[in-house]
C-alpha cells in the first residue's frame, strides 16, 4: 500500500479516526477496570480501619465528611479517622484510630510522597514499640509534639518536618473525633434504629 | 538485518540506558530499588512492544506531517490501558511506580523507536526491537536499582546482605542515583569495548 500524501483532509480524517479508535478502546478498558480498582480501594480502606482500630471484625455504623476534608469511620469498636496534612514532599494521608476515649489505637500512613529512607519511615516509626510508640497517647490530654518543639515524640531521625506534619495530622484527626463526638448521642441513636442501613465490613 | 539481531541490538549494542543515554528521567527517579527499576522496566516494554507493533502496522495510513501526533495518540492509549490494569491487577507495582507510569507516554525510548525503527520497518521485526529495546532498558534498570539498594540499604530484592545500619543512604536518594548510573556507565562501556 502506498502511503497516504499529506494532504489537509487526509491529515485531518487518520487523526480524528486514530483518535476516535483509542477513545473507544479506553472506554472499554476503563468499563473493565472500573469495578475491581473500586473493590481494592475498598477492600484497602477496610482493612486500614480494622488495623488502626486493633480489631479483627467489626462493624463500620456511620461514615461522615467533615469541612476539613476529614472522614470519620464510626464503628462499634472505636472511630477511625483520615485526615490529610502537607508532609515534606507534598500530601500526607493518615488513617488513626481512637477508642472512644480519645487513646490512639493505630495508625496507618495511607498515602505519602516523603523521602524514601528517610521520612518515609513514617509508616513503622510511630507503630508500638518502635522509637516514636505514640499508641495509647491521648492528644486531648497533651497535643503530640516532638521532642525539639517540647514534646514527648521522638522525630524520625533527620525528619523533623515529615514528624511534624505527622503529629500535626494526628491532632488534627483527634480534633475532628472529638468535635464529631459533640454530636454523637444523635449518631448513636441513628445507628441503632436503623439496623438496615449498617454497613459491614468484609471479613475476609 | 536477522530478527535476532535487531533483539541484541537494543539488548546490548544500542542499550537504552547504557548507550544511547535515552529515558534518563526513569532511569533515575524509579530506581531507588531493584524490584522498583525491573517494573518500570518492564512495564515501559509491555508498551513499547506493542507501540511498535501498531505503529508498523499503521505507518502508511499515516500522512508524514502528522506521524508524531498519531504515534503520541496510540503511546498515549497504551500507557493509559497498561495504568488501568495495573492499578485494577497489581496495585503494589502501581503504588511504587506512583507518578512514574502515566510519564512512560513522554519516555523518549518509545518515541524514537516508533520514528526510527517503526516507522520504517515491518511488524514483525519492530516486535523484536521493542522486545530487544525494552529489555535492555529493564536490565539496565534492575542493575542500576540492584546497585542502589544494596548501596543505600544493605539489600537486593529485599533480601538483606548486610544490615540496614550500614548503608549508605545518599544511593537511595536523587543523588546517589547520578552517582551510581555515572559508575555504572564506565564499567558497561569499558566491558562493551573490550
Amino acid at each position: 500500500m502506498k502511503k497516504l500524501k499529506s494532504t489537509l483532509p487526509n491529515m485531518a480524517i487518520v487523526l480524528t479516526l486514530i483518535s476516535v479508535l483509542a477513545g473507544g478502546i479506553l472506554a472499554y478498558v476503563n468499563s473493565v477496570t472500573k469495578g475491581p480498582i473500586a473493590q481494592l480501594k475498598e477492600k484497602n480502606l477496610a482493612d486500614g480501619i480494622k488495623a488502626v482500630l486493633n480489631a479483627q471484625d467489626l462493624k463500620v455504623q456511620d461514615s461522615k465528611t467533615l469541612d476539613a476534608g476529614d472522614v470519620l469511620y464510626i464503628t462499634d469498636k472505636g472511630t477511625a479517622v483520615k485526615t490529610i496534612t502537607n508532609g515534606f514532599g507534598g500530601a500526607l494521608t493518615v488513617l488513626v484510630g481512637f477508642d472512644n476515649d480519645g487513646n490512639i489505637q493505630g495508625y496507618q500512613v495511607l498515602e505519602h510522597a516523603e523521602t524514601p529512607g528517610l521520612g518515609a519511615k513514617a509508616g513503622d516509626w510511630f507503630q508500638k514499640d518502635a522509637k516514636g510508640d505514640i499508641i495509647g497517647k491521648n492528644p486531648g490530654e497533651k497535643e503530640l509534639t516532638v521532642s525539639k518543639d517540647g514534646g514527648d515524640v521522638d522525630a524520625i531521625t533527620a525528619s523533623t518536618i515529615t514528624s511534624r506534619a505527622f503529629l500535626l495530622a494526628i491532632n488534627n484527626a483527634y480534633k475532628s473525633f472529638k468535635n464529631a463526638e459533640v454530636a454523637a448521642p444523635a449518631i448513636e441513636e441513628k445507628t441503632v434504629s436503623a439496623e438496615p442501613a449498617t454497613e459491614e465490613t468484609t471479613n475476609e | 538485518m536477522s530478527n535476532f539481531k535487531v533483539f541484541m541490538n537494543g539488548l546490548v549494542k544500542e542499550n537504552p540506558t547504557f548507550v544511547l543515554l535515552l529515558g534518563m528521567c526513569p532511569t533515575l527517579g524509579t530506581t531507588s530499588s531493584a524490584f522498583n527499576g525491573m517494573s518500570m522496566g518492564l512495564a515501559t516494554t509491555a508498551v513499547l512492544v506493542f507501540s511498535n507493533i501498531i505503529i508498523s502496522l499503521i505507518k502508511n495510513v499515516i500522512p508524514d506531517m502528522v506521524r508524531i501526533p498519531s504515534f503520541i495518540v496510540v503511546i498515549a492509549s497504551l500507557v493509559t490501558i497498561l495504568q488501568m490494569v495495573l492499578q485494577a491487577y497489581v496495585p503494589t507495582v502501581y503504588e511504587s511506580l506512583g507518578l512514574f507510569i502515566p510519564l512512560i507516554v513522554v519516555n523518549c525510548i518509545i518515541l524514537g523507536r516508533a520514528e526510527a525503527f517503526a516507522a520504517k520497518n515491518s511488524a514483525v521485526s519492530s516486535l523484536f526491537d521493542g522486545l530487544g529495546m525494552g529489555l535492555g532498558f529493564t536490565w539496565a534498570l534492575t542493575l542500576l536499582g540492584a546497585t542502589r539498594e544494596f548501596l543505600g540499604t544493605g539489600k537486593i530484592f529485599d533480601f538483606t546482605i548486610f544490615p540496614e545500619e550500614y548503608g549508605m543512604l545518599l544511593f537511595v536518594l536523587a543523588p546517589g542515583a547520578f552517582i551510581a548510573l555515572g559508575y555504572l556507565l564506565a564499567i558497561v562501556n569499558k566491558i562493551r569495548k573490550a
